[in-house]
């Protein structure tokens, strides 16, 4: 009977979904939308299997929902970039060791009329000010991710308390960055992006890089093998391996290989100690 | 998935990628229905024929926990899954069979409500009939399931319905990672955030077309076997 079939097939189906799911050599990372959505993992992952055999497999959140991530025990290594979050992290037990990877930079971006008038200018911190003082729409990522982190720090360094001073122009979405980016795109707002997730994304509408070349705007990546001894399901030997790869000579020439256009995403430097 | 391309390329030319994102959806949403319906389909039955002080009640929540929200169940699964969670010695957190739990857990009360209400209908039919030979209530569950069975089929499409076109609960349980636990409605969320809007686009018209061919399946199957039931 053609319905008893089906039924058999779907059920076959089931039991050969279970087999398909065993999996061994394998560990999980807790990521940020910028690596992953750049397609830098793509880049990476496959040269790393080729040499260990290690499947890794990410997650890509924002970095506060990654850390929360590997603080429950729920993923093997932790690829994200707030430095102050990851440090708290360290500090807590939760993570064994932090090791600095490789650097972008932010960058503020918003409608090519400028209604700003701040395209052009180099201090990020002045640009803030202008936003905030002629009310001018800006979209902020509001979901504790590091980029979110970033734009908060910005906001103190210019002496707003945004959380006080907020107005109808400034709009938290509690998303991710490529969100962020279509809802500035379709409101003609300005919004502050790393550089990765800006060059690879396809909907930029009217939007062009309004300030960029602040030293303020540094955006560091932290690699952390989250505590065996907290969490004793963490694939330790697994985990140490993916991030002395990334850190090894090879690791960080695969990183300044990766292009996009011609133009260089991720910039190495696990080589230096206060990064 | 490569970039610059369509999803009609991909589909035309067989992308290993995405026949492999369309598969997965296909056994994590059937699994659902299939594990729902065997929890369902009793569930709702014995809740059609059996009296009991707060029935009406129980009526009441089960059709509305067919709105349960996709995201709060994901929640929920993930909380229960998770390493610092009752159930996370299992190690199911971000696995396919994670978002088969979640899909199940939303689909399961969705298949109980309409057997529910379609083996009422059909018992004030032959209430008369199964009291007068005198059939026991399990009897009476299974007679009324399999003469049934037909309009149940409409039962398990909602709930495929419902599972193959959810976002919410799997990508919070399964972590829409690339080639173990990314779906057809988890790369349409990614690929929007990506900004590769016609890409998105494309991804959800052959996620239409395949809910649709699992539709045309069911009714032909449905149709083959009343021809056969006479």
């Amino acid at each position: 009977m053609f319905t008893r079939r089906l039924l058999m097939a779907i059920a076959a189906s089931v039991v050969f979904a279970g087999s398909a799911f065993a999996q061994d050599k394998s560990i999980l990372v807790a990521s940020t939308t910028s690596t992953q959505d750049s397609g830098l993992f793509g880049h990476l992952l496959p040269m790393f299997k080729a040499k260990t055999g290690i499947d890794v497999k990410v997650v890509a959140q924002g970095t506060g929902q990654a850390i929360d991530t590997g603080r429950r025990g729920d993923a093997d290594v932790l690829f994200v970039h707030a430095k102050a979050a990851e440090e708290k992290f360290l500090s807590e037990g939760f993570g064994v060791k932090r090791y600095p990877v490789m650097y972008n930079d932010f960058v503020l971006v918003g409608p090519k009329s400028d209604p700003a008038g701040i395209k052009g200018s180099k201090d990020i911190v002045a640009a803030f000010k202008t936003l905030k003082d002629k009310g001018i729409d800006f979209i902020s990522r509001g979901d504790k991710s590091g980029t979110h982190q970033a734009e908060l720090n910005l906001w103190k360094v210019a002496g707003i308390d945004i959380a006080t001073d907020k107005g109808p122009w400034y709009k938290e979405i509690g998303q991710g960055m490529g969100a962020a980016l279509n809802t500035a795109a379709a409101s003609n707002a300005y919004v502050l992006t790393d550089r990765a997730t800006w060059l690879s994304f396809k909907n930029k509408g009217e939007l062009v890089i309004e300030v960029e070349g602040d030293k303020r705007l540094f955006n560091q990546y932290g690699v952390m093998l989250v505590n065996p001894a907290k969490h004793p399901n963490v694939k330790q030997d697994f985990g140490q391996q993916f991030i002395d790869w990334l850190v090894s000579t090879e690791g960080q020439k695969a990183i300044a290989d990766f292009k996009i256009n011609g133009e260089q995403l991720f910039y190495p430097n696990a080589s230096d100690p206060g990064a | 998935m490569p970039g610059d391309v369509s999803a009609l390329q991909l589909v035309l030319t067989g992308d290993p990628a995405l026949l492999a994102i369309v598969r997965l959806s296909l056994i994590v949403s059937l699994s659902a229905v299939v594990l729902a319906a065997l929890i369902g389909i009793p569930f709702g039955a014995a809740l059609a024929l059996i009296q009991f002080p707060g029935r009406q009640a129980v009526i009441v929540v089960l059709n509305a926990l067919m709105g349960l929200p996709p995201v709060v169940v994901g929640l929920a699964v993930f909380l229960a899954l998770s390493r610092a969670g009752p159930l996370g010695s299992w190690g199911l957190l971000f696995t396919p069979k994670a978002m088969i739990i979640a899909q199940t857990v939303l689909v399961a009360p969705i298949i109980a409500a309409l057997t529910r209400q379609t083996i009422e209908d059909l018992w004030l039919e032959y209430r008369d009939e199964l009291n007068a030979m005198n059939v026991g209530p399990v009897g009476r569950v299974a007679t009324l399931i399999w003469d049934a069975r037909f309009s149940l089929v409409t039962a398990l499409l909602a709930g495929f319905g419902r599972a193959a076109a959810e976002v919410g609960a799997i990508i919070i349980v399964g972590g829409n990672i690339d080639g173990f636990t990314r779906t057809m409605t988890t790369a349409i969320a990614l690929e929007t955030s990506k900004g590769d809007l016609p890409l998105a686009v494309g991804l959800g018209m052959v996620l239409i077309a395949i809910v649709i061919a699992v539709n045309a399946l069911a009714w032909t199957a449905r149709r083959a076997g009343e021809r056969m039931a006479g």
